[in-house]
């Protein structure tokens, strides 16, 4: 159905060149702000372009799970709000939304960001959750990108709260700080017939045939991969925009 | 007894507030709206196509309000996602509040969607709610007769204040009696309370409610204006 | 005695008092209460003599009667199309009302327009519930074939176009791309690539400027500057 779209597409990636004058390899004006929401325990608000999303983490206390008992773990959510995009509808996370919570976790969660057991408060009967909330409030495409950043940048704002006879006093804040081991950044390449692009916009992520999210460390090591579109990549292909995705990254981390 | 509020406002006096425009790409019309601490994003989408088709009116276009607190909006504990039976009340006193000043004859069968978003709650959230949405409407460029400001008046120690923060609703006995104002014929949209109050203060309550939501109403306005400042 | 309360030319908002007195007459986007004339839609004042009339600045496309408008197929029946008109009501347009040409009964119409084509067509009737007919036999209206589409808001369509055509002429010319502004918001550009992202960007440009005054020697300097 969109066929002609494609094509134009395309044409314009034959000179390297997008609808909004950026190559390929170009990424919308990027922003990062620490802190943007008082009664969490960690946020942070993410701009990629017109694409804004907003992320927020809330500390609780729970049971470890049977096999981890001192062990604190992560919880990424996302709500796709209809606010941010006209097609978005209320109701129950869509599979859509359920992919981009569980890439964005694997990110960080493979790549060892957070020690586990440090959040531990008492074997096999007390840890530290970490709930992270992911909610778009303008979706211009590329909400991957965008999510994975904020997740992190909210992880590195998050100060623990006092905890009082086993409770938790919101609204005593400790001095002791998350601390982030590394900084995974994802970066998804989109692929348009045999052209490779970053941080697609609403149009473009309409036409591709493609997307790899790859998710990378300082060192250039790789922790989470994931393939989504419906057209199959070769193997050079998974090189190529791996190598673009490390290179990416990297640029981005400098934000953090 | 003389009642000291604890951010040491006068009981007339409203908390610092910033309003905006614009402020989602998408929307049709949009708008940030934030009082105190309180920070009520609005969306606003349409007139579109409405399904269910049997939610369809054919005399006029229909309007569909949604409340919702973002899970880390909340003073303490995390909000679950997903609405509650609250938020489902809010969401139609919201729309109550706002359907008198609008006009959707021009749109049967159609649908206004209002979105109103909360990242960060500390009372008046719906009041916050129904400015952040009039504002939104009006960006949309949606035919209104007026835009709808809304304030939570309180009555706290035998004090009628305007604008409770939360702290001031947790004091006991305190009521809490959120309010919406249509300027122009200064009719009242929304009226709801929690608490208790002698007959003789529900006067004052709205009078006051009425002077406070003027001054918020010269805010909106200007939130609109100001887009289109040269 | 009557008084007015705005400038011409200037941004109002709903609920704004315009004017007071029995002088002066609402028209579009203002509606009277008693003595007062009060705006209902925000836009840009008009004070043409004594009639106050809002020109919006924002807001969905409405369809009307003769409008042209670049449409969507977004469905194939066996008697016509179903075409997204970019507004909240989507439109028909009959097989009787697309070609002249004979088209076999049971024909199968995709080959004609198939889903996701975009045409530009003429709205013929808006019924009172909205439904639309539309028609494309006319010279100039036509299925659309290449280049890209791009949407603007409908209310600025006016200046995107100018008087008499001549600013969106003035774009044609400096970018020689081809250009199909539609009254819906959805306009159609055809260039070299290098051409077509230029006249996206005045376009654009005059979008978020269409309210300020001196905007055709705005974008004229904008393209003599883009020039050098």
């Amino acid at each position: 159905m969109n066929e002609d779209l494609k094509k134009h597409i395309t044409l314009l990636l034959a000179e390297n060149l997008r609808f909004d004058n950026r190559k390929s390899d170009e990424y919308r004006k990027v922003s990062i702000e620490y802190g943007v929401v008082k009664s969490a325990e960690g946020s942070a608000r993410v701009k990629i372009g017109d694409t804004e999303v907003l992320a927020g983490v809330k500390l609780e206390i729970g049971s470890p799970y049977p096999d981890k008992p001192d062990e604190g773990t992560i919880i990424v959510g996302v709500e796709l709000l209809p606010l941010s995009n006209p097609e978005f509808e209320l109701g129950p996370p869509s599979i859509d939304a359920i992919e981009l919570a569980r890439v964005v976790d694997r990110g960080v969660r493979e790549a060892k960001s957070i020690d586990f057991k440090g959040l531990c408060i008492e074997k096999g009967e007390k840890v530290w959750l970490l709930v992270i909330d992911i909610c778009p409030m303008n979706d211009s495409g590329n909400l991957f990108d965008a999510s994975s950043l904020a997740v992190i940048a909210a992880l590195k704002d998050t100060v623990f709260p006092e905890v009082e006879d086993g409770r938790i006093n919101y609204k005593k804040k400790t001095d002791k700080k998350l601390e982030l081991k590394n900084n995974p950044v994802e970066v998804t390449v989109s692929k348009i017939g045999k052209n490779f692009i970053v941080d697609a916009t609403t149009d473009e992520e309409k036409v591709i045939d493609a997307r790899l999210t790859i998710a990378s460390l300082e060192d250039g090591s790789i922790c989470a991969l994931q393939k989504g579109g419906t057209e199959p990549l070769t193997e050079k292909d998974i090189d190529d925009m791996a190598s673009l995705a490390i290179s990416k990254a990297k640029e981005l981390r400098k934000l953090l | 007894m003389t009642f000291k509020r604890p951010d040491n406002r006068k009981f007339d006096e409203l908390r610092k507030i910033e309003a905006k425009a614009g402020v989602i790409k998408r929307a049709d019309g949009s708008a940030y709206f934030k009082i105190g601490d309180t920070i009520a994003y609005a969306a606003v989408y349409g007139p579109r196509d409405l399904y269910p088709k049997f939610l369809q009116d054919p005399g006029q276009g229909t309007l569909r309000c949604s409340y919702n607190m973002m899970p880390f909006s909340g003073s303490g504990e995390r909000v679950r996602p997903g609405g509650s039976r609250r938020s489902k009340e809010i969401s139609m006193v919201t729309k109550n509040a706002l359907l008198p000043v609008l006009d959707l004859r021009e749109f049967p069968n159609a649908v206004v969607d209002v979105f109103i978003e909360f990242p960060q709650t500390d009372a008046g959230s719906r009041c916050a709610g129904i400015c952040a949405a009039s504002i939104a409407l009006a960006d949309a460029g949606i035919v209104m007769k007026d835009l709808v400001s809304a304030v939570a008046v309180g009555y706290v120690k035998g004090n009628v204040i305007v604008d409770l923060s939360k702290e001031e609703e947790d004091i006991e006995d305190a009521a809490d009696i959120p309010m919406a104002i249509i300027p122009y014929n200064e009719k009242i949209s929304l009226l709801q309370m929690d608490g208790i109050l002698p007959k003789a203060e529900l006067k004052k309550a709205i009078e006051m409610g009425k002077h406070a939501c003027k001054k918020i109403n010269e805010i909106q306005k200007k939130a609109l204006k100001d887009k289109y400042k040269i | 005695m009557s008084k007015l309360l705005v400038k011409d030319k200037e941004v109002v908002v709903p609920g704004e008092i315009l004017a007071e007195g029995m002088d002066y007459l609402p028209s579009y986007g203002t509606y009277r209460d008693s003595e007062k004339i009060i705006c209902q839609r925000l836009g840009v004042a008009n004070i043409d003599g004594n009639v106050l009339k809002i020109v919006p600045l924002t807001g969905k496309y409405v369809p009307r009667r003769d409008d042209v408008i670049i449409g969507k197929i977004i469905d194939v029946s066996f008697s016509g199309w179903r075409v997204d008109t970019n507004s909240a009501y989507p439109a028909m347009l009959n097989v009787k009302d697309a070609t002249s040409s004979f088209i076999a009964k049971g024909a199968d119409l995709t080959r004609f327009f198939n889903l996701g084509d975009y045409i530009t067509t003429r709205i013929i009737n808006v019924t009172s519930q909205k439904l639309l007919d539309l028609t494309m036999k006319e010279p100039g209206l036509r299925k659309i074939e290449g280049g890209r589409i791009i949407k603007v808001d409908p209310n600025k369509v006016p200046r995107i176009i100018g008087k008499q055509g001549s600013m969106v002429n003035m774009i044609k010319d400096s970018t020689g791309c081809n250009i199909t502004v539609g009254q819906n918001g959805l306009i159609w550009l055809n260039g070299k690539p290098k051409n077509e992202i230029m006249a996206y960007e005045l376009i654009k440009k005059i979008e978020n400027e269409a309210h300020i005054s001196g905007l055709t020697d705005k974008i004229k300097n904008y393209i003599e500057n883009g020039k050098k």
